[in-house]
């Protein structure tokens, strides 16, 4: 049995569709490890499924986010305002996945409406990072890098708004990928905001990455946003990266970087150079109004998607005896949690008369700009990197107090979702956090210009098997 | 920054009732967050012109056809307050 969870996706899936392994034995021997989650990472943990055969995916578990609507069974956002709710369809990334042969394994925990970094935003608790269970597993998609750090799904996807893949993979030790915004169908994904959200996957290494985007990929018409990648994408084997030009941003020595992640960055960006990559430096200079710009803009787009949320249609309505008005306020005030009313409140001040100019329509250009200094970089160069998180995995409760403080956590990965551009995450090495404490893992980003999934995923794959991390060394702590 | 009658408007825009403690603690952290957002306007972006998407998409078109929508039941099975195949709500006027 414990062989069998030590295969990556890609050779579980050979191996089922070759006939070696049964995809039942299979199945149940990740079902009783999901059925181990001592981290609170499953929201619902399926009682069967994966007997297909056939597809790229055939009988692979997948732990999927509870923010992606799955027919027949509970999805809840990880809020209360939806409590109950049995989507009657199921979301595109989803359906994709099972059509490739995957059965869904869990439903994983995350911070409400995908608004956090840390899954402490969560109705249903936190998530605890397997790697040390007094931290954060980062957000949103904590749920899903969680339970792929520890051993307890092959395989997740999640979705990234402002990092929400990216900086959980990194926070856990995994691999994740948001992909360029359009890549994915956005249907059946409950939306927070929807210029910016893009669904991607969180694996235990590259090839796997690459593998389950291939899949999720594609034009959907039930989403108009959605064009798919002209050609898909590969399987990467790239081991070199001659000719390749990496760069840094030019501000990144100014900004607010824990030692222990500076000096992991510093060592990955050495073994870029001996593996024939070069590293330039470009100027991003606009990257630091990033945090605005998204704080007015997400939000923004949530204040008008939350609406929909009004103790009418489906989820909970909060009793009393009051009219149509007080309905609304009682049940909008005790279904939806202290960071999802603030960023409410936020994006509505930001739209309201008299401020509209100033907020919302300057963070649109600075976007503009954002996406400007991108294009410019990758005149010059193949790659801009950065590290995804300015810190390894925090501690429960560091940053509730301070919104701000915890906003900054998106600083790196911010940007380059106002781009629209595909970014990935992939485990660099450990550093001791501030403050002392066993070592932490360290993600290192890497971002492409719009639709190179492919340069980005061969570059990825090649930088992951010089670093060789262990990605399974997380799973001591795991349950 | 933003004071408390603020945020009690924007709350009742919101369809947000806020407790009088969440109402003086929004205020604080709502101006906080404000004052970083703040440093956007000292930028001279004028002739930049606004990005609301990506994806340069213009009149994505499908062919209007009929097809069968939700059941109605399946639907409703989902409503905190179903009745007679319809959404029942309070009354919008106060009695």
């Amino acid at each position: 049995m414990g062989e069998l969870l030590e295969l990556t996706v890609a050779e579980a899936a050979a191996r089922i569709s070759a006939g070696d392994v049964s995809a039942d034995e299979y199945f149940e021997a990740w079902r009783e490890a999901a059925a181990g989650d001592e981290l609170n990472a499953y929201l619902w943990r399926a009682e069967e499924g994966g007997d297909a055969t056939e597809g790229p995916l055939a009988g692979i578990p997948v732990a999927v986010k509870d923010i992606f609507c799955t027919e027949g069974v509970p999805t809840t956002a990880a809020s209360r305002i939806i409590e109950g709710y049995r989507p009657p369809y199921t979301a595109t990334a989803v359906r994709r996945l099972q059509e490739a042969g995957a059965g869904l394994l869990g439903k994983t925990n995350m911070d409400e409406f995908a608004m956090g970094s840390s899954n402490e935003n969560s109705a249903y608790g936190p998530v605890l990072n397997p790697w040390d269970r007094g931290r954060v597993p980062g957000g949103s998609s904590g749920g899903s890098a969680a339970v792929v750090a520890a051993g307890l799904a092959p395989c997740a996807i999640g979705t990234d708004t402002g990092g929400s893949i990216r900086q959980p993979a990194s926070l856990c030790g995994i691999v994740g990928l948001k992909p360029t915004y359009g890549a994915v169908s956005r249907y059946g994904m409950i939306a927070f905001a929807s210029s910016l959200d893009q669904c991607g996957p969180l694996t235990r290494d590259v090839a796997d990455a690459a593998l389950m985007l291939n899949v999720l990929q594609g034009r959907d018409r039930c989403d108009s946003t959605s064009v798919g990648i002209e050609g898909g994408v590969e399987v990467p084997t790239r081991e070199d990266l001659k000719g390749l030009r990496f760069a840094v941003p030019a501000e990144l020595g100014q900004d607010a970087i824990e030692p222990g992640v500076r000096t992991v960055f510093e060592a990955t960006l050495a073994t870029i150079e001996r593996l024939g990559g070069e590293i330039a430096e470009v100027p991003l200079p606009h990257a630091e109004h990033g945090i605005s710009a998204y704080y007015v803009i997400a939000p923004a787009e949530a204040s008008s998607n939350l609406a929909r949320y009004d103790g009418v249609r489906y989820g909970m309505r909060a009793k009393g005896d009051g009219d149509l008005l007080e309905m609304y306020e009682s049940t909008r005030a005790a279904g939806f949690g202290d960071e999802v009313k603030r960023r409410i409140m936020l994006g509505t001040y930001a739209l309201s008369s008299g401020y509209y100019e100033a907020y919302y329509g300057q963070a649109q250009k600075v976007r503009t700009k954002i996406s400007a200094d991108f294009d410019a970089a990758f005149e010059r160069v193949d790659f801009v990197v950065t590290p995804t998180s300015p810190s390894v995995a925090f501690g429960l409760g560091e940053k509730t107090a301070d919104p701000l403080a915890m906003y900054m956590n998106d600083f790196f990965t911010v940007p380059m979702s106002l781009a629209g551009i595909p970014a990935i995450s992939i485990p660099a090495g450990l550093a001791e956090p501030d403050g002392g404490g066993p070592d932490l893992p360290v993600g290192f980003q890497i971002a492409a210009p719009a639709f190179a999934e492919q340069r980005l995923l061969d570059a990825a794959h090649a930088l992951e098997s010089a670093i060789g991390f262990d990605s399974r060394s997380g799973e001591g702590d795991g349950g | 920054m933003i004071d408390r009658e603020q945020v009690l408007h924007v709350a009742r825009l919101a369809r947000l009732r806020l407790s009088e403690a969440e109402l003086e603690q929004m205020a604080g952290e709502l101006s906080g967050i404000l004052q970083h957002v703040d440093r956007i306007a000292e930028l001279d972006l004028d002739e930049v012109p606004p990005t609301s998407h990506v994806i340069e998409l213009e009149n994505v078109l499908r062919a209007d056809e009929p097809r069968p929508s939700w059941p109605r039941d399946v639907v409703l099975e989902q409503a905190p307050d179903p009745s007679d195949g319809a959404f029942r709500v309070p009354s919008p006027q106060a009695e």
